[in-house]
């Protein structure tokens, strides 16, 4: 049964992910200008911009371009960059260090801290922490990341001087660096998932199992952790995969903002650039990771709660 | 994808220098030298070009591309801070009668690995930019050399023979990106130059750490090492300096200059004259292929309140004139100013009273928008309507060149001649007003035969009245570039023009 499920979601993650290099590809040719003209910049001398062209291979026919690179994809070559002639695969190597560190440790606080919030709040439903708990978490996710990175590298860094304020410099010199890109995508996932966690407890505290098995004396402890937690953290576990989807597209922001050298910046420079090849390998990458971690999620929900799978 | 992030600000303009027929000496920058201190690092961080920057010093194409060439390179000449060519592995330079050969000798000078630099090694370099099959930014500049004909004489001396006579050849050898490579180099990765610092390591995108040169020719560099840190968020640069993670922060917004300067932490350096901001006007399309049209739009910018509102009142007014500060610069014609009502009149006598136009621009430049959005207002005020169009600003260059009629423009400085040869003759791939007169391409044709410096300076001024008068571009002012740095770094000159010899020239900093 659950083997079953898992190779109908695998097949329809792969077709989600050849979708989304059509999609990419489609798109990338849609945007106004080429490689070419985004190269030449300020200085579009119309024989510089044919010359650049035709070394770039972009003189030829769209599909013809797209069926070589579909060609090259299916056996294992993500191609080269059309500005540079360097392999995709090595963009992918030098941002992908940066991005997995920040990522890691954003989850690594991300969950035990949402975690610790939701239920406190849940807990003393309606008490005054509860209250400042909620109105916090709400006010901090409304701020946007770009605005909020300023905010708090201008006080914390700049005015304080308590942390370094961009990674310009490097992360192997200052790993101090780190702090205040993880805070920054550290909150709004902090407040949405709590939010979450608070209402699912509230949800799950409410349920007539919980009153029968406090009725037969079972330690509260045991109640919360081990009877309504589960229930409750069906639809966090299912946030948590979106977070994971967003904190690839929160860490563009975030490395531009404070110059980490990661998978975001990588990604921006190569829109800006009209790179395709290297475009659609980020875009493959987010696509697969996306499916990857969706999956797992549903597989922990379906863990966690069974009886909502019955229901579809 | 949409998000507030200001990305790459690609260089404005192809940085030539002008220069008289024959040859000059390097100027000391007017900057403080006194006891300079040998020893430190250095920290300077730029907006850069992401994970596809490279050390071809022939591939430059940003400000941090021409700032890590200049430390490894040289080229045989370099804009001085009036833009004249100065010489730099040219000791100097000699025409020929006719102006369509010159003969330049090289200064005595060694690549880090040692090897002289030679005549072969400049005629390779010259050779690798103009390849007919690649499309390297200095090209055009060189086109004029007929390279198959040049020749090494010996050693140190080249003989250049020029496809027609051309007075300000200097400029050539001072082109943005004309740097002198080793014969044979196609291989940058760990580039051998003859400039100021040595490579150590590179990671494109992030940094470039260089060590002093301890022989270079014009005296070895204050620092030991030269580390170029990149950037392309504003608030980060500025973040990095005020933070103590950077020593030198380049291009930073007048807002962030103006809550810091006078405060004792950083230190803040307007460079003058750095950037043109301006209007292109179609000169063969209507409404302005009539002069009396594109004459009251020169009367309805109000220069003052474009300078203070759209460049934070760092800057400049124009004089719908290029290269304000430069050589041939006609500083004697009168400021234009706003006169709405000979403006309507012009309007009116030109039957375009009520006019409509469409004025095309693009957040690719600080101020642009705003500036476009100012002069809506000023041209309200005589009757025109002006409808603004914010384009693609990846690739707004190219859009403007032959599209729409009326467009947002800026160029780096750039000598004079250079401007007239890129923009505004018949055959410039760059005309972005189509201002193609075959009485204006002859006069930039004899100033070129013109060997006599005076005679050729009365031809650039007929050339720059007949612009003043009707030509296609509106330039109401020109940009303060700004440079901050740490209290502790000396030696920055305060008078180069982004993109001159004296800009970001690191060689000539130190650490107090």
């Amino acid at each position: 049964m659950t083997r079953a499920w898992v190779a109908r979601r695998l097949l329809l993650g792969a077709a989600q992910s050849a979708a989304v290099l059509v999609l990419v590809f489609v798109l990338t040719e849609a945007l106004p200008g080429d490689a070419a003209v985004a190269l030449a910049g300020d200085s579009p001398d119309p024989g510089r911009i044919a010359l650049i062209r035709a070394a770039m291979d972009l003189d030829r026919p769209p599909v013809e371009r797209f069926l070589d690179r579909l060609d090259a994809l299916l056996h294992g070559d993500l191609g080269r960059s059309l500005v540079t002639g360097r392999p995709v695969s090595g963009y992918l190597a030098d941002g992908f260090g940066v991005t997995l560190l920040l990522a890691v440790l954003t989850l690594a606080l991300l969950v035990p801290l949402s975690l610790w919030l939701g239920l406190t709040a849940a807990r003393r439903e309606g008490s005054g922490l509860d209250r400042v708990i909620s109105s916090a978490t709400l006010a901090v996710y409304a701020a946007p990341e770009f605005a909020l990175g300023v905010l708090l590298s201008t006080v914390l860094a700049l005015r304080l001087g308590w942390l370094p304020p961009t990674a310009v410099g490097g992360v192997a010199a200052d790993p101090t660096v780190l702090v205040l890109p993880v805070l920054v995508l550290l909150a709004r996932p902090v407040c949405s998932i709590s939010r979450l966690v608070r209402a699912g407890m509230i949800e799950a505290l409410a349920r007539p199992y919980v009153a029968q098995a406090r009725r037969y004396g079972v330690p509260e402890w045991r109640v919360v952790w081990l009877h309504a937690l589960p229930n409750a953290l069906a639809p966090a576990a299912q946030q948590l995969a979106r977070t994971c989807d967003w904190l690839l597209s929160g860490v563009v922001v975030v490395e531009a903002l404070f110059v980490l050298p990661g998978l975001g910046s990588v990604l921006l420079d190569a829109v800006a650039a009209r790179d395709v090849p290297v475009v659609q390998g980020l875009a493959l990458v987010f696509a697969l990771l996306t499916v990857v971690l969706n999956l797992g999620a549903d597989l922990v929900a379906r863990r966690f709660a069974p009886r909502t799978e019955l229901a579809r | 994808m949409n998000h507030p992030l200001a990305r790459r600000t690609v260089l404005i303009a192809a940085a030539l220098g002008a220069a008289a027929g024959c040859a000059t000496t390097a100027e000391a920058p007017t900057s403080d030298r006194a006891r300079p201190r040998s020893g430190g690092r250095l920290r300077a961080v730029f907006a850069g070009g992401g994970t596809n920057e490279t050390l071809d010093p022939h591939l430059s194409n940003l400000f941090v591309d021409a700032a890590r060439a200049k430390a490894l390179y040289d080229k045989l000449a370099d804009s001085g801070s009036d833009l004249a060519a100065v010489p730099r592995l040219a000791a100097g330079w000699e025409p020929n009668a006719g102006l369509d050969g010159w003969t330049v000798r090289l200064r005595p000078a060694t690549f880090h690995d040692g090897r002289p630099v030679t005549a072969e090694d400049v005629l390779y370099s010259y050779r690798r930019i103009t390849d007919p099959n690649r499309a390297f930014r200095a090209k055009a500049s060189l086109e004029p050399i007929d390279l198959a004909a040049s020749r090494a004489v010996d050693q140190g001396t080249v003989e250049f023979r020029l496809k027609r006579p051309y007075a300000e050849f200097p400029n050539a050898l001072a082109a943005f990106g004309a740097y002198i490579v080793p014969a044979g180099t196609e291989d940058f990765s760990s580039p051998v130059g003859s400039g100021p610092f040595r490579f150590v390591s590179f990671k494109p995108g992030s940094s470039l750490l260089a060590r002093r040169n301890p022989d270079y020719w014009d005296g070895a560099p204050h620092l030991d090492e030269l580390e170029i840190l990149v950037a392309n968020e504003e608030s980060a640069r500025a973040g990095a300096l005020l933070g103590g993670q950077a020593d030198y922060a380049h291009e930073l917004n007048p807002a962030t200059a103006r809550a810091h300067q006078g405060r004792g932490r950083v230190e803040v350096i307007r460079l003058r004259n750095s950037a043109m901001q301006g209007f292109v006007m179609k000169t063969d399309r209507a409404p302005f292929d009539d002069p009396r049209v594109r004459q009251a739009f020169f009367l309805i910018a109000d220069r003052q309140e474009l300078v203070d509102g759209a460049l934070s009142g760092a800057g400049e007014t124009g004089n719908d004139l290029f290269g304000k500060g430069a050589q041939y610069y006609p500083s004697e014609l009168p400021q234009r100013t706003q006169d709405l009502a000979q403006a309507r009149a012009l309007l009116k006598q030109a039957g375009r009273e009520g006019l409509t136009v469409t004025l095309d621009t693009s957040p690719v430049a600080a101020g642009f928008v705003e500036a476009a959005g100012i002069f809506k207002e000023q041209a309200a005020r005589a009757g025109v309507t002006v409808e603004i169009a914010v384009g693609n600003k990846d690739t707004y260059w190219k859009d403007i060149l032959d599209g729409g009629v009326f467009a947002s423009y800026r160029s780096g400085a750039l000598p004079l001649e250079s401007h007239f040869s890129q923009r505004l003759l018949s055959r410039s791939t760059t005309n972005a007003t189509h201002w193609r007169r075959p009485d204006f391409d002859e006069l930039y044709l004899q100033a070129q035969s013109t060997r006599d410096q005076a005679a050729r300076s009365a031809l650039y001024q007929r050339m720059q009245r007949r612009l003043h008068d009707e030509g296609g571009f509106l330039i109401w002012g020109f940009a303060d570039w700004i440079v901050a740095t740490a209290p502790k770094v000396r030696g920055v000159a305060t008078d180069a023009p982004a993109n001159t010899l004296d800009w970001a020239r690191f060689d000539r900093i130190w650490l107090a």
